[in-house]
C-alpha cells in the first residue's frame, strides 16, 4: 500500500480493493463482511429491533483512553444498548481526506476492530469515500448499529416516574476534559483519560436483575446535566440531583475549576444514566459495580413531581437550578 | 486539591452562616461583588439560596466580557474582517454580539480567522506559524490578565516576533469602584473584593473605599467558606470600615510587585468606555507610546465607532446595583442567553446570565 491515501483509493478500482482487503478486512474480519456483497445478509435477528446511527469527528484522532476508532464503536454500541437491546451488527462509513498517512488510518481501523471484538459486535458492511485535501478533517466515521431488544419493556426517556431513583454508572466528565486537554495541549491535565467503553454487557446484567428499568441514557454531548434535563422534559417530571453523590474524579474537578468549566456538562463516552423504581436501585447498583466499567456507580438523585426541571442540591446544602446550556462551554478569561 | 474541598464543608459553612446571622443581629446588609468568578461561585455552589433574607447580593461590573463596550466590540469585529489579520482571543469573547447582532462566532463561520487561545502566549505560536499575517491578541480583562499580556509582549520583543500586536481593552477595577460609589443613591454598603485581581494589586489600591467613602471592602476567595468568611468580616467592619484580606492563602497584602512592574512597563492608564457605565477616567490600560508596533490601535489604525445605547436595555442599572436582573422588563422575555440584548446576559459570568441559569 502507499504510505499516504490517494484519491484513487476511493475510485472503486484496484486501489479501492487493495484498501478494503489489506486494511478493513484485515481488522474487521468476519464471514458476513468477507462476502463483499452490496449489502449484508442478516438471517438470525429476532424482533423487536433497535437501530441507531452516529457520525464521529474528533480532534485529535488519538487521545488518552481512546481514539476516533474506539469511539465510533462504543458510541453506537451504547446507543443501541440504551433501548434495552443486545447490539449485534454495525455498518461503518468512512470519509477520508486525501493525503492521510496510511499508518494513521490503519491504527484507527485496528482500534475499531479491537473495540468491536471486545463489545462482541460484527462490522458487516461498509463504505469508503476519499475526498480532496481540505474537504474534510482527516477522518470522519459513521457507524450504524442494530440490536435485538431483550427488555420486556424498552427503556425510554419518556418513562421516568415520580419516586424513581436516578443512578449513574460511574464518574462523569473524564472524556470531555480529556479531549479538550489533548486538543489544546493543556499540559497541566495529566491525570485524565477518556472513559470510552462498551456498556452492552453491563446494561444486560442490570436489566436482567432489575427487570423494570424505566430510563437508560448515555450522557454524551452536553453531559449529565443536559441528559437529565431532556429526560425531565420528555417525562414531564422534576429531577433532584444530590451534588455530593455525583462521582467526579479529583483530576477532573481540579481541571474544571481551573478552566471555569462545569463537569456536569462535559461529555462522557462510557457512562449510563439509569432511572428505575426505588426498590430496584440497590440490585441495579450492584450489577453495575460488577462490571469493569461500573465500579464507581452511584445513586445520585430522585425523580419528583412538579415542574419539568432539574434541581441541584449542592455540596454545602444549598439548592439551585441545573439547566440546559445555550451552547458549548467556553473556558473563561480569568 | 484536598485543601480546596475543605472550604466546601457543609458544617464549616453552617457555622459561618450562624456567625453572619449573629453579627448582623437582624440588621440588613447590601453587598456587591465585582468579579465574574464570585458571581458564578455564589450561584453555582447554592450559597445564594442559603444567605439570610436580610443580606442582599448585588452583582457589579466584574465580568470582563460584560463591561466590554459596544463600540469596542464593533471595533474588533471590524478587525476580524480584515485581510492578513488573525485574531487571537479567549473563548468567552466569541459569542458577544456587536451592535449589529453578529459576533466573532459569526465572523468565523463566514471565513474570518479567529483563533481561541488559552493563554496570550499561545498567540505568539500563531504569529510564528503565519509570518505573512499579523496576529492581534484581544486584550480583554482586568489587572489579573494584563500582566500575562505584558509578559507576552516582553517575549515577543525578546524573540523579535514582529507580526504580533495587542488590541488593549483592559480595564482597571479600583476606578470602577469609585465610579459606582460616586453614583448617587447607589445603596452599596460593602464590597466583596475580587480575589484574583487582588493577588496582583494587594490591598492599598482599595484603601480609598474605607477612607473616602466609609464602605468596608473584604478580599475574598472563591469557595463557599471563603465567601462566607468575607461576608462575616464585612458585617463586622460596617461600623469601623476598613479594607481586609480574607483570602491570605492566595493574596499577599502587598500584591505582586513584579507583575505590576511588568504591567507598568508596557501599559499606562487611560480613560475607558465601560458597557453600562460609560466613560470612566483613567480606568483602562493602553500601550505606552514607545510600543507603537505592538499596539494594534496605532499599527492597524483602529478607531472606535459611535455605538448608540441599546434600546430598552437596563444593564447599566443592573451593574450599578440599582436593579436586580429579574426586575428588568427584558429579562427572560426579549433578553435570554440565546438572544442576549445586553452585556449582562451575554457572558456566562454575567449577572443576568447567572440569574437565568441558576434560579429555580
Amino acid at each position: 500500500m502507499d504510505s499516504c491515501l490517494l484519491l484513487d483509493a476511493g475510485s472503486g478500482g484496484r486501489a479501492s480493493q487493495r484498501l478494503v482487503s489489506q486494511c478493513f478486512l484485515r481488522y474487521f474480519a468476519n464471514p458476513l463482511l468477507q462476502r463483499l456483497d452490496d449489502a449484508a445478509l442478516l438471517a438470525d435477528l429476532k424482533g423487536p429491533l433497535a437501530m441507531s446511527t452516529d457520525s464521529y469527528t474528533v480532534t485529535p484522532l488519538f487521545f488518552p483512553g481512546g481514539s476516533i476508532g474506539s469511539l465510533a464503536i462504543h458510541g453506537t454500541v451504547n446507543d443501541v444498548s440504551m433501548l434495552g437491546a443486545r447490539p449485534r451488527y454495525l455498518s461503518c462509513g468512512f470519509v477520508l481526506e486525501e493525503g492521510l498517512p496510511m499508518e494513521i488510518l490503519e491504527r484507527v481501523v485496528a482500534d475499531m476492530g479491537a473495540a468491536a471484538r471486545n463489545a462482541d459486535v460484527l462490522i458487516v458492511t461498509g463504505d469508503t469515500k476519499v475526498v480532496p485535501r481540505g474537504a474534510c478533517d482527516k477522518i470522519f466515521i459513521n457507524t450504524t448499529g442494530i440490536g435485538e431488544i431483550f427488555a420486556t419493556q424498552a427503556p425510554s426517556g419518556h418513562n421516568a416516574r415520580p419516586g424513581d431513583a436516578v443512578l449513574v454508572s460511574g464518574a462523569v466528565g473524564d472524556h470531555g476534559l480529556t479531549v479538550m486537554g489533548s486538543r489544546e495541549g493543556l499540559s497541566f491535565l495529566t491525570d485524565v483519560a477518556s472513559d470510552s467503553a462498551p456498556l452492552n454487557r453491563m446494561i444486560e446484567d442490570v436489566i436482567s436483575v432489575a427487570g423494570e428499568v424505566h430510563v437508560l441514557r448515555d450522557p454524551t454531548r452536553g453531559g449529565l446535566a443536559t441528559t437529565l434535563n431532556e429526560i425531565a422534559e420528555q417525562s414531564q417530571v422534576g429531577i433532584e440531583l444530590d451534588e455530593s453523590q455525583v462521582p467526579i474524579h479529583e483530576a477532573v474537578l481540579n481541571g474544571c475549576s481551573f478552566l471555569g468549566l462545569d463537569p456536569l456538562y462535559l461529555a462522557n463516552e462510557g457512562k449510563c444514566l439509569c432511572i428505575l423504581p426505588e426498590n430496584k436501585a440497590e440490585i441495579a447498583l450492584e450489577a453495575m459495580r460488577r462490571s469493569p466499567y461500573g465500579r464507581e456507580a452511584a445513586r445520585i438523585g430522585t425523580v419528583t413531581e412538579g415542574r419539568p426541571q432539574v434541581t441541584l442540591c449542592t455540596r454545602i446544602g444549598g439548592r439551585r437550578l441545573l439547566g440546559m446550556l445555550e451552547g458549548a462551554q467556553l473556558p473563561r478569561i480569568c | 486539591m484536598q485543601t480546596e474541598s475543605v472550604f466546601q464543608d457543609p458544617k464549616l459553612c453552617r457555622s459561618l452562616l450562624e456567625r453572619l446571622d449573629r453579627v448582623l443581629n437582624g440588621q440588613s446588609m447590601r453587598f456587591m461583588e465585582v468579579c465574574g468568578t464570585h458571581t458564578v461561585a455564589i450561584f453555582q455552589s447554592g450559597l445564594r439560596s442559603l444567605l439570610p433574607a436580610n443580606v442582599t447580593h448585588l452583582s457589579g461590573p466584574g465580568c470582563p466580557v460584560c463591561v466590554t463596550h459596544d463600540a469596542e466590540v464593533a471595533a474588533f469585529l471590524d478587525l476580524a474582517g480584515r485581510d492578513n489579520v488573525i485574531l487571537a482571543t479567549f473563548g468567552d469573547l466569541l459569542r458577544v454580539p456587536g451592535p449589529g447582532g453578529s459576533s466573532l462566532k459569526h465572523a468565523k463561520a463566514q471565513g474570518a480567522r479567529v483563533e481561541m487561545v488559552y493563554s496570550p502566549l499561545d498567540s505568539l505560536r500563531l504569529a510564528v506559524g503565519h509570518p505573512g499575517d499579523v496576529v492581534v491578541f484581544l486584550g480583554i480583562g482586568f489587572e489579573t490578565t494584563a500582566p500575562t499580556v505584558a509578559a507576552t509582549l516582553l517575549t515577543a520583543q525578546q524573540r523579535g516576533i514582529d507580526n504580533f500586536c495587542v488590541f488593549s481593552l483592559h480595564k482597571l477595577v479600583p476606578p470602577a469602584l469609585r465610579a459606582l460609589l460616586d453614583d448617587e443613591g447607589n445603596g452599596i454598603e460593602a464590597f466583596l473584593l475580587p480575589g484574583h485581581v487582588s493577588t496582583i494589586l494587594g490591598l492599598e489600591p482599595y484603601a480609598f473605599l474605607a477612607k473616602e467613602y466609609h464602605v468596608p471592602g473584604v478580599v475574598g476567595g472563591f469557595e463557599p467558606a471563603d465567601i462566607l468568611l468575607a461576608l462575616c468580616l464585612m458585617a463586622e467592619r460596617r461600623r469601623d470600615p476598613a479594607v481586609v484580606n480574607a483570602y491570605p492563602r492566595a493574596v499577599d497584602n502587598a500584591g505582586n510587585p513584579r507583575a505590576r512592574a511588568l504591567m507598568e512597563r508596557f501599559f499606562q492608564p487611560a480613560d475607558a468606555l465601560w458597557r453600562g457605565l460609560g466613560r470612566i477616567p483613567q480606568s483602562g490600560l493602553v500601550l505606552r507610546p514607545e510600543y507603537e508596533r505592538m499596539d494594534a490601535v496605532r499599527r492597524l489604525g483602529i478607531t472606535l465607532p459611535d455605538a448608540p445605547p441599546l434600546p430598552g436595555c437596563r444593564c447599566g442599572d443592573v451593574l450599578k446595583g440599582r436593579l436586580t436582573p429579574p426586575q428588568c422588563p427584558l429579562f427572560g422575555k426579549k433578553c435570554t442567553p440565546a438572544t442576549p440584548v445586553g452585556p449582562c446576559m451575554v457572558s456566562t459570568e454575567g449577572s443576568c446570565a447567572a440569574y437565568y441559569k441558576y434560579s429555580e
